[in-house]
């Protein structure tokens, strides 16, 4: 059982005398993990995390932080010990991305030169190149802003960090990439985060455990992600989570029993003399088509010789050796050619996988867990 | 311009003054100006009493103020004080407007950040609202700065030194030249002034000229992979593309 680090009791906040925005709140989030505090609109999330560093002073209840009462401590000094990222990336426009990642250490009275020196370094830790130091934070893509405001929030190591909804306005493909690079982060850091978000399929993903918060700002569930997508609390919880919960859940299954089958494959130029598929061919004349490393380009449909159809189509989603049964059933489910493509560590293509005998892993799954019920 | 000439050390000087009875009142205004601003954002009742009071100031006529004011405040009616207080309060009067917006303008999930950073009151207006009103705040100072240049002239109806003198006695010994050759100097005073503020303004707000850099949109690393790009292309583009999304690391 993990620590507890920051302690929720009985805390409401009603603002101007209406309806509570956070209603009785009692929670305790672990030491050096991940929480979600997770759903709809206007449900009292970032009302909860900014009741942590006082942006928000609760109307009754209190709230510790490594045992101690948060009122205790002067507000700016609470704040500094720990990290704040937000949606827009709140960087200060008038200094360069340097200053604006050195600005709490400033603030604490480091020097200029060992704050900037310790900002040079955060940059290569949140994946930026050193060069992008010197630019003012408008000349930075909104990713590259996202991973400044994470540097930034990292400058004065503070034990704890208060994200709110901060991969929330990039692109899905960023937004996968600042994900990844979080939970990267969090293996060597071990941070307390309180990530606020409402996005479900993103609270799975990054949650140790996730908060799922419903209107009138009552907590409705808090407990690890798979179990909320496996045994909602509530018909709340059950339609936030949505119709596909079975599908995400496979997110936290091991895709151990998938067997990886051998693929004909061909590169570009053997594709360019390719007669064709013979009759009768196992998979209905589909070929993979590779390059010269072994890393997958599309696929040669079975019309590619005769002209019937087009001589190359764009494959579906990759799955890496190791990986979930989500990721497995969706690139069997996403190729054009039924085959889901499996790829090693480096990339290059392992073999593929077929759907049915995806779904007849799952199957077995199922009746392992309802054997153990 | 033989006229000019022959005068031109007069004319300097009374540029010379014309310029620091326009300038004082400036500075003046903006010292007591911004404060005002800072107080006037607290509550909405505030505001607007100031939006209304500085509204209602610069309707009083000019030359009527300047009349009055040694009664009020006890000075000689051709004391420059006159034109410098009545001058600060035209100024105060614009500079207040301007500087509520310069603060408007400062996007307030910023100071919220700053907030959560841990800045204090202080350092938090130091450091943030003051240097990012400044592009705003120097469009109302232009405006002050013309009005000032073109108000202060009224102040040589009663004999108080400055370019206007140059049309005052112009009219009295009907001497077009001098009043064309104070009308031109008045312009240029103006022109120099406003060339000042632009200059000042772009060496304090460097990071405003910034462009988007090349590379602000996140490259990616992968290479091309050469071989007939016109059907390797888009195929092994979209195989990059769910590559990103099946986990192919950071960038
Ligand atoms: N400063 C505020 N003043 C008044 N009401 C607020 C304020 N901030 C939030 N609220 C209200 O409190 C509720 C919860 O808001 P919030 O915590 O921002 O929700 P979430 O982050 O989950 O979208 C909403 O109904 C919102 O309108
Ligand atoms: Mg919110």
């Amino acid at each position: 059982m993990a620590e507890a680090m920051i302690e929720f009791q009985s805390v409401t906040k009603r603002y101007q005398g209406g309806q509570p925005a956070v209603d009785d709140l009692t929670m305790s989030i672990d030491q050096g993990a991940i929480t979600v505090f997770v759903g709809p609109s206007g449900c009292g999330k970032t009302t909860s995390l900014r009741m942590i560093n006082r942006m928000v002073e609760p109307t009754s209840g209190t709230i510790t932080v490594g045992g101690e009462d948060v009122t205790s401590v002067p507000a700016a000094r609470l704040r500094r010990s720990m990290g704040y990222v937000m949606q827009s990336s709140g960087l200060m426009p008038h200094r360069s991305v340097l200053d604006n990642i050195a600005t709490v250490p400033r603030l604490n009275g480091v020097s200029r030169t060992d704050a900037r020196r310790r900002a040079q370094e955060l940059l290569e830790v949140v994946g930026l190149a050193p060069s992008l130091g010197k630019r003012y934070p408008s000349q930075l893509s909104g990713g590259q802003q996202q991973r400044v405001g994470v540097a930034r929030a990292l400058a004065a190591d503070p034990p704890v960090l208060l994200m709110d909804e901060p991969f929330s306005a990039v692109d899905p493909v960023v937004r996968d990439e600042l994900q990844k690079e979080l939970l990267r982060l969090q293996r060597d850091l071990a941070k307390t985060i309180v990530f606020v978000t409402h996005d479900i399929d993103e609270a799975t993903v990054l949650g140790d455990k996730v908060a799922v918060f419903g209107v009138g700002g009552k907590l409705a569930q808090y407990a690890a992600p798979e179990e909320i997508l496996r045994a909602p609390a509530n018909d709340f919880v059950a339609s936030f989570v949505g119709r596909d919960r079975g599908f995400r859940h496979l997110a936290f299954s091991p895709s151990d029993g998938v067997t990886i089958h051998e693929v004909s494959t061909l590169t570009p130029a053997e594709l360019e003399h390719d007669g064709g598929p013979p009759d009768g061919n196992w998979n209905d004349g589909w070929k993979l088509v590779v390059d010269a490393g072994r890393r997958p380009l599309g696929w040669a449909g079975p019309g590619r010789a005769t002209g019937a159809g087009p001589v190359m189509v764009p494959g579906g989603s990759l799955f890496r050796k190791g990986e979930t049964l989500r990721r497995a059933l969706d690139a069997a489910l996403s190729s054009p050619s039924g085959l889901g493509v499996a790829v090693d560590a480096e990339g290059r293509v392992a073999g593929v996988i077929q759907a049915a005998e995806v779904l007849a892993v799952i199957e077995a799954g199922r009746r392992v867990r309802q054997g153990a019920l | 311009m033989d006229w000019f000439l022959a005068n031109s050390g007069q004319v300097f000087t009374l540029a010379g003054q014309h310029l620091a009875l326009a300038v004082l009142p400036m500075v003046f205004g903006l010292l007591i100006s911004i404060p005002l601003a800072q107080v006037a954002r607290q509550s909405k009742a505030l505001r607007s009493v100031v939006v209304t009071a500085s509204s209602l100031l610069y309707t009083i006529p000019s030359l009527a103020l300047f009349i009055i004011l040694p009664t009020i405040i006890g000075t000689r009616i051709l004391d420059p004080l006159n034109v410098v207080v009545a001058l600060t309060i035209y100024a105060v009067a614009l500079l207040v407007r301007a500087a509520l917006d310069a603060f408007d303008s400062v996007d307030e999930d910023l100071r919220q950040a700053a907030v959560a950073m841990g800045f204090k009151p202080v350092a938090r207006f130091l450091q943030i609202d003051l240097p990012l009103s400044l592009p705003v705040m120097f469009a109302g100072l232009r405006v002050v700065s013309v009005s000032n240049i073109s108000l202060v002239s009224v102040a040589a109806l009663l004999g108080i030194g400055n370019l206007g003198m140059l049309f005052t006695s112009g009219l009295q010994r009907d001497f077009v030249t001098e009043v064309v050759v104070g009308i031109i100097a008045i312009l240029i005073l103006a022109l120099l002034m406003d060339a000042v503020l632009v200059l000042l303004e772009r060496l304090l707000t460097p990071w405003t000229r910034a462009g988007a850099a090349p590379g602000a949109v996140a490259a990616r690393p992968h290479a091309g992979s050469g071989a007939s790009p016109e059907k390797t292309g888009p195929a092994a583009a979209a195989m990059r593309l769910s590559d990103a999304q099946a986990g192919g690391g950071g960038a």
